[in-house]
């Protein structure tokens, strides 16, 4: 019998609530290439198109769009595919502005930049990383949503090293040929899910996952996050969605290697 | 026309402190064949124009490497070149970084001979500020213009992202034919049609060289991607990409690229993988990768 005065246990892992935090990024987004980065946003991806969000269009990974929404460890000669996506495509698809892409980030910050090229100064690098990549572009030419799956004050920073991302204050800075299509959708960390619903859209707390607090992720975050009164739960995964995660999509629970509950 | 060559004297036609572009992606389709001779040259100070992988992380190891034009170098299955993050954390190369699809509009304005070409990627970002000299550009159809099509655009600034110029490009390719035309039976030809027309020099490597208009029987002519007004040379050198991935012919060699990454940690462990696999000739490289297989 559990202790009547414990908190309860939540009735998914914390990685099932990233992914259902995910999932809801693509949510009413209609016919667009959804372009998800770690195993737990393309579990995200997957889920919102086999439920709410069926006009997805994903790729292999490799140079095509597939058809379904496969199990994660789906062998590529077992793949469908509708269409043909080369690199030099992506980028017809980037500036059409029919996408909406969840990168990662090794930093990012209040006003929603978001780092991957280099932790330090860029001329003499303390860490390099992979490099800005398309996160420029992507970031000013469609919806982009981030993914960080270790919320800390390292990674959730007042300022990143590297503008590789736009966020806000830089796509304004920039005028009407950045903000035009620019739109820093969602952060889902994970701890919580975060947006720029604010008057100077920075950032502030959408939800915290179960098994969190609203302490717990303020002091995990290196700047002043905006808290509303009325902040909620992140959103439980309905019946069906967690028998299509557990048993369809990740039998394996690649989503838990991902993130520790 | 006959254009086959080789390896080494395509290697012949390169020059110290020349801007040269490589085709393929991350560890994919690299003509690694020729990035292995380039270890083994003379050659030092290059400015190395890719979609980086250990091509970037070879020639830095190996000091060839003055700086690198690129948005990210990756070994794909690793996330990060750890040959590339030494060379740039003990500051022995300058880097032009760029975002991905900056750097595509750059080959395209060089194989266009535009001087730049406007994109928003970049804007807002420290693309612009790492790179001091990038300069934006006023679009001059203000809203009074019959030409300007959306008013939210009239007078915008955008980047104008230079041309990638190079003087000389090398791709590798599945198939390729005696007059230099290019064969990709790979689902993704990447950038390698833009790197040969931004080049002055365009050098193929090939998996196999077949008679002129016999590329049809490998495979259908919409994957002859590249044609011989783009080529100078073309050199037949099988295996030529390992250890990158290069469908169908072979997948990447996960293992090795492994040892690879794995000797970025150590000097002794580089010494021993360079004096194997790079101070060799291609032959002696292609028996020691075989007998690495054979346990």
């Amino acid at each position: 019998m559990s202790d009547q005065s414990a908190p309860s246990e939540p009735p998914c892992s914390r990685a099932e609530s990233c992914v259902i935090a995910c999932a809801d990024a693509w949510r009413n987004a209609g016919e667009v290439m959804a372009s998800p980065f770690g195993n737990i946003p393309s579990l995200g991806a997957r889920l919102a198109k086999v439920t709410f969000a069926p006009d997805l269009v994903l790729t292999d990974g490799e140079a095509a769009l597939m058809i379904g929404a496969p199990p994660l460890t789906t062998r590529p000669d077992a793949l469908v595919r509708e269409a043909a996506m080369p690199y030099r495509s992506v980028f017809d698809v980037v500036w059409s502005g029919r996408r909406h892409i969840m990168m990662m980030a090794s930093q990012i910050d209040r006003d929603g930049n978001q780092n991957i090229s280099a932790i330090g100064p860029h001329a003499h690098p303390k860490v390099q990383l992979v490099g800005v990549r398309g996160a420029p572009g992507n970031s000013v030419n469609h919806p982009t949503s981030y993914w960080v799956p270790d919320h800390t004050v390292r990674t959730f920073v007042e300022h990143v090293d590297v503008v590789s991302g736009v966020g806000y204050a830089r796509a304004a800075a920039a005028g009407a040929g950045a903000t035009r299509f620019h739109d820093v959708r969602r952060v889902v960390s994970n701890l919580g899910v975060f947006d720029f619903a604010t008057p100077d859209h920075t950032m502030r707390l959408h939800s915290f996952h179960p098994g969190t607090t609203v302490d717990d992720i303020v002091n995990a975050t290196g700047f002043a996050l905006t808290i509303p009164d009325d902040v909620a739960e992140t959103r439980l995964p309905t019946p069906e969605e967690l028998e299509l995660l557990r048993t369809v999509l990740d039998p394996g629970s690649l989503r838990d290697r991902e993130v520790k509950s | 026309m006959n254009k086959t060559t080789t390896v080494d004297d395509i290697v012949g036609e390169l020059r110290s402190g020349m801007t040269i572009g490589i085709g393929g992606w991350g560890s994919r389709r690299k003509p690694m064949a020729l990035i292995r001779a380039l270890c083994r040259s003379d050659l030092h100070d290059l400015t190395i124009v890719a979609y980086g992988g250990p091509d970037v992380g070879l020639l830095c190891a190996t000091g060839k490497v003055a700086k690198v034009v690129c948005g990210f170098v990756t070994l794909d299955s690793i996330a990060l070149d750890p040959h590339w993050r030494a060379a740039r954390q003990h500051g022995n190369v300058e880097v032009m970084e760029v975002d991905e699809g900056m750097f595509f509009q750059g080959l395209q304005a060089a194989a266009w001979r535009v001087p730049f070409l406007p994109t928003r990627a970049g804007l807002g970002s420290d693309v612009l500020t790492i790179n001091p000299d990038l300069r934006l550009v006023r679009s001059p159809y203000g809203a009074d213009s019959p030409y300007c099509a959306d008013p939210a655009d009239a007078d915008v600034d955008l980047v104008a992202m230079p041309a990638l110029h190079l003087d000389a490009a090398l791709v590798h390719t599945n198939r390729a034919d005696t007059a230099g035309n290019g064969q990709i039976l790979s689902p993704d030809a990447f950038f390698d049609p833009l790197f040969l027309g931004a080049a002055d020099r365009r050098f193929l490597t090939t998996e196999r060289i077949v008679e002129n208009g016999k590329l049809t029987d490998e495979g259908p002519i919409s994957t002859v991607v590249i044609h011989r007004l783009m080529t100078d040379g073309v050199a037949e050198t099988p295996g030529g990409a390992h250890f990158t991935a290069n469908p169908p012919d072979y997948g990447r060699d996960e293992s090795f690229q492994k040892e690879y990454a794995a000797s970025a940690g150590d000097p002794v462990e580089w010494e021993t993988f360079a004096q194997r696999y790079l101070f060799v000739t291609e032959d002696e490289y292609q028996a020691h990768v075989a007998e690495r297989r054979t346990p």
